[in-house]
């Protein structure tokens, strides 16, 4: 499978900035239909090992459906499909044999919304740990712990670990399902729109906790807010219509975009 | 102003009619239930609790009847709630994009609104003409197959009104599909779901055309289910026919106890509802 590893870029972009770095999951000549709507036109981005790269454009132009691929989520609904190849550490999870549950595990996801399950704290973490390892206790409540404190919320939740889940407040909710994606250790962890249903200082809560992820993780972000992306990724891919329209390190996306489209989307010309 | 004075009037006109069609519909619900009251109270000793139905004439309860009910209800639950809960899951969680589920959702409707009496008529058929004789097992079953539908129902309401975010949380994990439904949606719907099978408890607990056909009638204690069994709506409905004033009065206080045990049914679905609604 290594065959289908990046090799050279199949678009006109190149790479510029890349320093080399290992591409942790490659997406190449990705075309994505929603029944006969094409949402994705031949798309090729890299995400960088250890980076973040954030996808940035107006509503609509398929960076959440781009995202949806990198764990087949769009698996979950009929009349949705994608061809070209989409390769994870050189494998191909675009693959009918691919097992979906441990793409899943190995590429986490945090949604718009918060999602904590109807159970306590507690078990919204320890759930999830216990599908792929059995544990004693006492090394799944450290589990539990070092999972919480990643996410920034241990501080607030550590007396109230039997509470539900769903009384927690939104931004601490949305902690909650960073630390339940955290504690399956993931490879990769993809957020959508992970910020737009929080209020300022969640939202700056939630950024500093990606920066610190992207040490041990590789990062994927989608978002509206162009300065959320300016200041949390190493990359930024705009996005526009379904097209890969620019991708590079995030400064000179912001500074010296080479497309005049990405030079309007982010001087707020349009979107 | 001309114009809004008509709108002012023709809105208290509306108005008016409403509420004097909730108040006409409620009186009688309200005349129904007072007489029943009434009538029901006078009767009910301990006696109703611990005696057999009596002959014309003579003293006696309405034990076997009561146990008689419990027994078929519980059966047809059991029977019912397990096929309605995996029914109504197949047609949320798997089928929900499927021909197959479309299919199966049309028919449960028709099932849900098929009056009883043919249901007892079926069942009459298939077993009580089968096996020679009434029995229990005939009495539950008829009402399982009423149970069925409403549960079917109200699960897959339910199932749908879990967020398909939750779902794909849960599968953002790596979840399989099987363990999300029972960790994650079921416990999302619960409420919902417990609320549906009281419901269908409610509803079966006043059928009697269906035990009609089937269960029949037993003048004497007994819980054979391969045998006739005596159940409330049977008995409420032979003695209140009956010109015996001691007959009547028991049925009045049978139909009493049938009452408050659907309103109590009927609190506790509510307010496991509202419970759903404010967690």
């Amino acid at each position: 499978m290594s065959a289908v590893a990046y090799t050279t870029p199949a678009v006109s972009h190149s790479r510029p900035g890349t320093e080399g770095l290992p591409e942790k999951i490659s997406v190449r000549n990705l075309d994505f239909f929603y029944g006969d709507n094409r949402a994705l036109k031949d798309i090729s981005v890299p995400l960088f090992q250890g980076r973040v790269t954030a996808f940035i454009g107006p509503s609509g132009c398929g960076k959440s459906t781009l995202l949806r691929v990198l764990n087949r989520m769009y698996d979950l609904y009929p009349n949705q499909r994608a061809s070209g190849h989409v390769t994870l550490d050189g494998e191909d999870i675009l693959a009918p044999s691919q097992d979906l549950n441990l793409l899943r595990a190995k590429v986490g996801m945090v949604f718009q919304k918060p999602t904590p399950f109807p159970m306590t704290i507690y078990e919204n973490i320890a759930f999830g740990i216990r599908l792929y390892e059995k544990l004693p206790k006492s090394e799944l409540d450290d589990r539990v712990r070092d999972a919480l404190v990643r996410a920034a919320l241990w501080e607030e939740v550590k007396n109230k670990l039997g509470a539900s889940g769903l009384s927690l407040s939104g931004g601490q909710q949305q902690r909650l399902c960073i630390a339940r994606t955290v504690a399956v250790k993931p490879e990769v962890i993809l957020f959508d729109e992970p910020c737009s249903a929080l209020d300022p200082i969640s939202t700056a809560k939630i950024e500093e906790l990606i920066s610190e992820l992207k040490d041990d993780y590789t990062i994927a972000i989608v978002t509206h807010n162009m300065q959320q992306a300016a200041r949390v990724s190493d990359y930024t891919a705009f996005m526009y219509l379904g097209e890969l329209i620019e991708f590079d390190r995030t400064g000179k996306i912001f500074m010296a975009p080479r497309d005049p489209r990405t030079q309007d989307y982010i001087t707020g010309r349009f979107g | 102003m001309a114009l809004y004075e008509t709108r002012r009037r023709r809105n208290v006109l509306a108005k008016s009619l409403a509420v004097g069609a909730t108040i006409f519909g409620l009186a009688w619900l309200v005349l129904i239930l007072a007489v029943l009251l009434w009538e029901g109270f006078s009767g009910l000793s301990l006696a109703v609790f611990t005696q057999m139905t009596p002959p014309p004439g003579s003293a006696g309860g309405l034990l076997n009847p009561i146990a008689g009910s419990l027994v078929m209800t519980t059966i047809a639950v059991a029977i019912g709630t397990p096929l309605g809960i995996l029914a109504g899951t197949y047609m949320a969680e798997y089928g929900r994009y499927d021909k197959l589920a479309f299919v199966v959702r049309f028919i449960n409707d028709i099932l849900l609104s098929a009056p009883s009496i043919v249901i007892g008529l079926f069942i009459y058929e298939v077993m009580v003409a089968q096996m020679g004789h009434f029995s229990g097992w005939a009495g539950a079953v008829s009402l399982a197959v009423i149970v069925v539908p409403v549960v079917v129902r109200t699960t897959e309401d339910m199932l749908i009104l879990v967020p398909d975010t939750l779902r794909e949380a849960a599968a953002s994990i790596g979840l399989p599909r099987s363990l999300m439904i029972r960790k994650v949606a079921y416990r999302a719907a619960r409420a919902g779901m417990v609320t549906g099978v009281l419901l269908a408890v409610a509803r079966i607990s006043g059928e009697t055309a269906p035990l009609l056909f089937t269960a029949l009638n037993n003048q004497f204690w007994s819980l054979d289910l391969n045998a006739p069994v005596a159940s409330l709506p049977v008995v409420i409905f032979q003695f209140a026919l009956s010109p015996y004033k001691d007959w009547q009065q028991l049925a009045w206080t049978g139909a009493l106890i049938i009452t408050l045990a659907v309103l109590a049914l009927s609190i506790i679905a509510r307010s496991l509802a509202s419970a759903r609604k404010s967690s």
